[in-house]
């Protein structure tokens, strides 16, 4: 039987030597921060007890004792770290390793006048006033793991628009770990603000440099203003052994479109609480997923988009393959609100199970409170079709790579979705070695 | 080419096919006629390696090998090609991916150069004139959104880049209109070569008006009750099928 109350301890002792190690930076976070550690510890780390964590169990992690990472890890050069960058595309990026900036390896291009992007690290020493408010919204939430990212915030990215600017070039956020030691943990914070009419692509990478073993307890905020269109690439392909918890949570402005394509397809166990409140008239989101799992791997995405204000449109595509003994969840939550009238949802949750072993557990769940609105779901389980294969392979095709080829199948509409060429192709990429077993499929269209 | 030997086959336990017997030589076409479940279909996908479709008794020579040995593919690269009554929609699939992968598995295993994906596009543009099928087909996903008629010159078009040497065409000429059984009946014409046999399977005499086959065989309840040459065609479509229902059944006909 795992001890839990022994995990929460290892965090709680951490934090006496985090605030060390802080040496009095921005003290105006020490309270917040304190704050946050209460409340990790009067929450405790889920179990299969709480309704929002029935299906993931977390208990591996909260078995595990882990470390604050080193942010100063082994010196690395851009060359190794190439295959996780998006060099054709030209853009900035900035690259974290362990959690902490790496000004090395990272690159900033020209941009826009008033554009930054720049480190959390950073921004905490330079914009304390637009980010004060945002950090201390953060703990409205009752989430664990969000309090525990908000006790040991120290920097990840801070990306900031102007009104009217378009950042033309994707800006790819980059999140390396290596883990070769001890259990370590690593807790970003991402703040993305866009003021409004501005436009931007974000790509959010998240990679292992090696099979370690650590934890990545992240939270990203994002915050859309009028007339903003935003799209955003979140590509996670972390270490088998890790564990990767995140919160993204985006609140729109009016009249505002965001595009979201979530892919997920490493990590021991992923927990994604990806929330999308439509807070102004006319405000539009299309959130796109994939997750591809396989060995003991659990994938759980939990949605809430939340129709606050009238008039918004949300459009909601998650698909996963599950092989051999993986698991995954997948919790869609839609909310509208009594004024929300003219709400447009629709949500569709569509899973390839590739093994008898494989599961997924499924539930949409519409909270509809205005008389006036169009929302529509559903959700399919299905195995790769008989029919199918045989036609591939009564043309030659052997079993294996017909076997890839509808799985690519399967997933390629959330490709083809992707508008970025180089974030597309990267993908792609990545996705084609993961359902390769077979060298006839290598480099598909 | 082919010879089958008593083939009895089984769905789910029961018994579709009671013996078959029937010998196909190179070069020659043969047609298998016959009424709606009567197992037409079930002897082309036997052929052609379906799951589920268990011979329980019998033996399939394919140039002297045992073909029910063989999984679906490997029958593929040593050459039979199956025409589809309902050839399958795979949306995601661009019909030019899945046949260039298709053609270059065969192609290996003969032995032969893989074609890149340049070559491949010559060949294919060629072959696509034989059954005048639209160009902007081949960057499609795989029969998805194709009318009846597409699918069946999609099938045609697949089995001359593929180049068979025993192609079984199921019902071929279902759902097509009269111009476009000429086209389709063209491009199989097209593709007769003296070591290239053809089994067509159809329900309709008038297919065999475009494709004159060398040898007609009527296949009712599982059985070949009667074989003859063209002319059955004929005869079968002046008197229907009823006329053989009776006393000619239970024989399995013998074919040379």
């Amino acid at each position: 039987m795992i001890d839990l109350v022994d995990e929460k301890n290892s965090h709680i002792s951490n934090f006496a030597e985090f605030e060390r190690s802080m040496n009095g930076r921005h003290p105006w976070l020490a309270s917040l921060r304190k704050d946050a550690l209460a409340r990790f510890e009067a929450l405790g780390l889920p179990t299969t007890r709480d309704e929002q964590w029935r299906f993931t169990n977390i208990s591996p992690i909260a078995g595990t004792a882990f470390r604050p990472a080193d942010p100063k890890p082994d010196s690395l050069t851009v060359a190794d770290i190439s295959s996780y960058t998006l060099c054709e595309a030209r853009c900035t990026q900035l690259v974290f390793l362990n959690g902490s900036y790496s000004e090395n390896l990272s690159t900033v291009k020209f941009l826009p006048k008033g554009v930054r992007i720049i480190s959390l690290a950073k921004a905490l020493e330079t914009d304390r006033e637009l980010l004060e408010p945002l950090l201390l919204n953060s703990l409205s939430e009752d989430d664990a793991f969000r309090a525990l990212n908000t006790a040991f915030m120290s920097d990840g990215a801070f990306v900031y628009l102007p009104p009217g600017t378009t950042v033309k070039e994707p800006i790819h956020l980059l999140f390396l770990s290596s883990s070769r030691t001890d259990p370590t943990a690593s807790f970003p914070r991402n703040i993305i603000v866009l003021d409004e009419g501005s436009q931007a692509d974000i790509v959010e990478s998240y990679a292992g440099l090696d099979r370690g073993i650590y934890f990545t307890d992240s939270v990203t905020q994002v915050l859309i203003g009028p007339n903003c269109s935003v799209g955003h690439y979140k590509l996670q392909r972390e270490s088998p052994s890790s564990f990767h918890l995140t919160t993204l949570h985006v609140v729109q402005d009016r009249d505002s479109s965001y595009s979201s394509h979530s892919v997920s397809l490493g990590g021991a166990i992923t927990r994604n609480n990806f929330n999308v409140v439509l807070n102004g008239s006319g405000a539009d989101c299309e959130l796109n997923g994939l997750y591809v799992t396989k060995g003991h791997q659990h994938v759980d995405n939990h949605t809430t988009i939340d129709h606050a204000m009238p008039n918004c449109t949300s459009r909601e595509l998650y698909k996963g393959i599950l092989d051999e003994n993986s698991t995954g969840v997948f919790n869609g939550r839609v909310v509208v609100r009594k004024d929300a009238q003219k709400s447009n949802a629709r949500q569709t949750n569509k899973n390839l199970l590739l093994s008898r072993h494989a599961g997924i557990n499924t539930t949409p769940q519409l909270e509809i409170f205005a008389d006036d609105v169009k929302c529509a779901h559903g959700a399919t389980i299905g195995q790769l079709n008989e029919e199918e294969l045989f036609y591939l392979r009564s043309r030659g095709i052997d079993r294996d790579a017909a076997r890839t080829l509808l799985t690519y199948a399967f997933a390629s509409e959330m490709l083809a979705a992707i508008k970025i060429k180089p974030i597309q192709c990267q993908i792609d990429l990545v996705l084609m070695n993961r359902l390769s077993r077979h060298e006839t499929t290598r480099g598909l269209p | 080419m082919l010879e089958i030997r008593d083939l009895h086959v089984s769905i789910d336990g029961k018994e579709i096919l009671h013996g078959i017997n029937l010998v196909v030589n190179p070069g020659e076409i043969h047609a298998i006629m016959g009424p709606n479940g009567s197992g037409k279909s079930t002897l082309a996908k036997v052929l052609a390696g379906r799951e589920g479709y268990t011979p329980t008794r019998g033996k399939v020579l394919y140039n002297g090998t045992d073909l029910l040995q063989m999984l679906p593919e490997d029958r593929a690269r040593e050459g039979i090609f199956l025409g589809f009554q309902y050839p399958v929609e795979i949306p995601g699939v661009s019909n030019m991916y899945f046949l260039k992968t298709a053609l270059n598995s065969i192609r290996k295993h003969n032995g032969l150069e893989e074609l890149d994906a340049m070559d491949f596009l010559v060949l294919a543009k060629e072959k696509m004139k034989l059954v005048d099928m639209d160009e902007g087909l081949i960057n499609r996903a795989v029969n998805e959104g194709f009318s009846g008629g597409e699918k069946k010159r999609n099938e045609v078009f697949q089995m001359a880049v593929l180049e068979p040497k025993l192609a079984i065409l199921d019902e071929t000429d279902s759902g097509l209109d009269i111009d476009a059984l000429r086209t389709v009946a063209d491009g199989v014409n097209a593709l007769r070569r003296p070591d290239r046999s053809i089994v067509l399977v159809t329900h309709y005499q008038r297919l065999l008006n475009y494709i004159v086959p060398d040898k007609v065989h009527v296949l009712l309840d599982g059985r070949i009750v009667k074989s003859g040459g063209k002319e059955l065609a004929l005869e079968l479509e002046e008197k229907g099928y009823a006329w053989l229902e009776n006393g000619t059944g239970s024989k399995p006909a013998v074919m040379s």
